[in-house]
This record gives C-alpha cells, sequence and structure tokens, in this order.
C-alpha cells in the first residue's frame, strides 16, 4: 500500500514539474507559430491532453480484457477509474479544441475537425458506459458487462476515425487543415515534455482516484458485515 | 467429439435457438409489424420534415440521410424487444444452463434480429421509393451490409440492457454511438461517387464487431 501511495506522490511531482516547465517554456521559449501567431500555443495543452485521453482508454481496455482473462474482480475498479480519468481528459479535449476553433475559426465547433469530432463519440460512448455501470447491480456481472462495453469503445476509437474521413467524402470538403507534424526542434521538445507531464497528472489522478474507490469498496464491505 | 462434429453441433444448436425465435414472433406478432408501422411512419414524418424546395442532388442526399436513420431507430426499436420472452419468462437462465456453446445463443438472436430488419426493409425500401428516390443496388447491398452489423453489436447491447434496472431505456444509449460508423457507411454507399469503399467499410465493420460481439457474448450472459 505504501508503495502505492509513493508511486502516486512520484507521479504527481512529476506531473507538477513537467507540466510547469512546459507551460513556461511553451509561453517564453518557443516561437509564435507563423501561421496562426500566439493563439497556436494551446497545442501544448490540446494534443497532450487528446493523447493521454486515448492512453486512458486504452488501459481501461486493457484491464477490462484482463478482468476478462483472469476474473480477478479487482480489474474492474482498475479500468473503472482508467474510464473515468479518460472522460475527464476527453471533456478538457473538448473544451481546449472548442477555444482553439473559437480563436482560429470564429466558430466554437467545427465538423471539418475530425479529433473532436472523434472526441465527441466517444464522450457519448463513454457517457453510456457510465450509465450501463450504474444501471446494474454491483458484482461480478456488472463488471463483467462494464468490461466487455469498454473494449468495444477501444476498437470504435479506430473504426469511427475512419468513419470520420470517409464522411467528409460525401458531406463537405475539408475546410480546415492543421499543420502537420513538421514541426520545429524546439516546438517538438516542448510538446514531448507537456505530453509526458499530463500522462504523469493522470498517472497521478489514477492512483488518488483508485485508492479512494478501494476505500470506498472496503467501507462498504465493513459495513456490511457489521450490520 | 471430431471437429466435423462439433461443427455440425453447433449448427444444429444455432438453428433450434434461431427457429424458437421465429416460433416464438410467428405466435405472439409483437415486434416485426411494430417495426413496419414505425419505419413507414417515421418516413411520413421525414416528409414534413424535409423542405420542397431542395435542389435534386441535396434533395437524394438528405433523403437517403433520413432512410437510413429511420433504419436504425426501427433496428432499435425491434432490439428494444430482443430479449423480452428471455428476461419475463426467466428462458435466460435456462439458455446458459443448456449444454450449448454460449456464442450459439449469440448467434441464433442475430440470425432472428437479421431476419427481422430484412423484413422491415422488405416494406421500407419500396415504401421509400415510392415517397422519395429511386432505390439502387448498391444501396441494397449496404442494408444487407449494415443489417449485420447492427443485429451483431444490437444483440450484445441488447442482452445487456435487459440485465439492467433501466430495461429498454438504456439500449439507445448504449447502441447510438456504436452505430455512428453504419450510418456513415450506409449514407457513403448510397449517395456518394464511389460506393465501393463504403461498402468495404461497412465489410470490415461487420467482421470487426461480429467476432468481439461472438466472443463476448458469454460474458454477459452468465451471472
Amino acid at each position: 500500500m505504501s508503495l502505492r501511495n509513493s508511486l502516486g506522490s512520484v507521479f504527481a511531482i512529476a506531473a507538477f514539474a513537467f507540466l510547469i516547465a512546459s507551460i513556461a517554456l511553451a509561453f517564453y521559449w518557443v516561437p509564435t507559430d507563423a501561421d496562426q501567431g500566439f493563439s497556436q500555443r494551446i497545442f501544448y495543452i490540446h494534443v497532450p491532453v487528446a493523447l493521454t485521453a486515448y492512453v486512458c482508454f486504452a488501459w481501461g481496455a486493457w484491464k477490462a480484457l484482463r478482468l476478462l482473462w483472469t476474473g480477478d474482480k479487482r480489474y474492474d475498479l482498475e479500468s473503472y477509474t482508467a474510464v473515468h480519468m479518460g472522460v475527464i481528459f476527453g471533456v478538457l479535449v473538448l473544451a481546449t479544441g472548442a477555444i482553439w476553433a473559437r480563436i482560429s475559426w470564429g466558430v466554437w465547433w467545427s465538423w471539418g475537425e475530425r479529433q473532436l469530432v472523434l472526441f465527441l463519440i466517444l464522450f457519448l460512448f463513454y457517457c453510456a458506459y457510465f450509465m450501463l455501470r450504474n444501471s446494474v447491480d454491483a458484482g461480478p456481472r456488472q463488471a463483467r458487462m462494464s468490461a466487455v462495453y469498454s473494449l468495444f469503445g477501444v476498437v470504435l476509437i479506430p473504426i469511427s476515425f475512419l468513419a470520420i474521413r470517409l464522411a467528409e467524402n460525401f458531406i463537405h470538403p475539408v475546410v480546415f487543415t492543421r499543420d502537420g507534424p513538421q514541426m520545429a526542434g524546439s516546438m517538438f521538445f516542448v510538446f514531448c515534455l507537456a505530453t509526458v507531464g499530463t500522462l504523469a497528472l493522470a498517472a497521478a489522478l489514477y492512483h488518488v482516484e483508485l485508492s479512494g474507490k478501494r476505500l470506498d469498496l472496503k467501507l462498504k464491505e465493513l459495513r456490511k458485515a457489521h450490520s | 467429439m471430431t471437429r466435423s462434429a462439433a461443427l455440425r453441433q453447433y449448427a444444429s444448436d444455432v438453428a433450434v435457438l434461431a427457429r424458437k425465435d421465429a416460433l416464438l414472433e410467428l405466435r405472439s406478432r409483437d415486434t416485426v409489424p411494430a417495426m413496419l408501422l414505425f419505419v413507414v411512419g417515421s418516413l411520413v414524418v421525414f416528409h414534413f420534415a424535409v423542405p420542397a424546395d431542395l435542389s435534386a442532388e441535396t434533395e437524394r442526399v438528405v433523403a437517403f440521410g433520413l432512410l437510413w436513420v429511420a433504419l436504425l431507430f426501427t433496428a432499435i426499436l425491434g432490439l428494444t424487444r430482443a430479449f423480452v420472452a428471455e428476461r419475463e419468462q426467466r428462458l435466460i437462465d435456462a439458455l446458459v444452463l443448456a449444454p450449448c456453446d454460449r456464442s450459439a445463443i449469440w448467434l441464433a438472436k442475430t440470425l432472428a434480429v437479421i431476419a427481422f430488419l430484412l423484413l422491415a426493409e422488405l416494406i421500407a425500401l419500396p415504401a421509400f421509393a415510392l415517397f422519395f428516390e429511386p432505390i439502387d443496388g448498391r444501396t441494397i447491398v449496404a442494408f444487407l451490409l449494415a443489417n449485420i452489423g447492427l443485429a451483431a453489436v444490437g444483440t450484445v447491447l441488447a442482452a445487456v440492457s435487459a440485465a439492467s434496472r433501466t430495461r429498454e431505456l438504456l439500449l439507445p444509449l448504449l447502441l447510438l454511438p456504436l452505430a455512428i460508423p453504419i450510418v456513415v457507411g450506409g449514407i457513403g454507399a448510397s449517395v456518394a461517387d464511389e460506393p465501393a469503399q463504403f461498402l468495404a467499410f461497412l465489410v470490415l465493420y461487420d467482421a470487426v464487431f461480429a467476432i468481439i460481439s461472438w466472443s463476448a457474448f458469454e460474458y454477459v450472459v452468465t451471472e
């Protein structure tokens, strides 16, 4: 238990250091983007947060797979917590994406931005995941159903991305394009720093939330035993 | 048991279970008439939702879009009934106890759902051709492919929602995000200049989700 707690603290400290460093560098060191100007700096928050959300969903699906594979119920809580973190970061992606769209194109929402549309679909999907968990009684069956659904989710990510790309062929052509992967070395460095920081933040939150949920569960079991 | 004997056993299990669903529907006539009435009713509603002065090309895209939405909602309507008999008569427990592979239950139910969807489309597509636009071969192929994907995923989710407290309320919420790629593939196959890539996409969706649903169903129905 103490090892787990200290791991959480390590992640928290790393997140703090990396995020502070990346924000400072993103504002004062990285050259301003030639096309988009100052507002492009939201890139150093938006994209790392999006990557972190994907990692959380994948982590949740991996734990779900482990649950179905081994039947060990502790994986259920881990999968649930990972999805929970993924949804929080997913909402942040939608919010930062909306801000970026507003500044770049003058609208809060653009169906031309694939990543945002994908996150909207994923947001709907994982909200349904919470509905599912809430409407099934706690127990091994709830754990397995949630696990199956989160496995659906991780397959839905690439399929939906493909669908959104295909849909552009008949709905409308791509109007807005964002910079490709070609960026200056300093930009890439800060981007990596921010990504590591966000991942560490997610890991720290995951540990805190997981130990909170474990405590809850233990308390419930003790109450049950006591009464 | 040899491999081929096991396969034959599996096939006969599936056939018996699918026959049970067909027989139940034939006797009660609950689901299919409701689906037929619903799909025709929604087409009539759509007529009033689409402005009359659209250009021919826009009207075509909008009409086919609405047709696919109608199909999706009809499928949801049918799927909410898919496990009602199993739940109300506690039949699902007996099925899970039966000495057959649990995935056979999924396959049989999926086949039954596909059959119901085909019946609904047998009415919906001619009605659409009568009210809106002519139907061509690629739309029919797209519908055949979409039925497989919708039924495969929908059957697992219907079993999930049948076991939940909120029952029918849960299924549309679970299914809609997963059905978005099907609608994209279907509309694209109906209206795009090169339908082949959309049909290929539907095949991909069917294959991927049929495999996951087939292997995951057991975990959903066992206590």
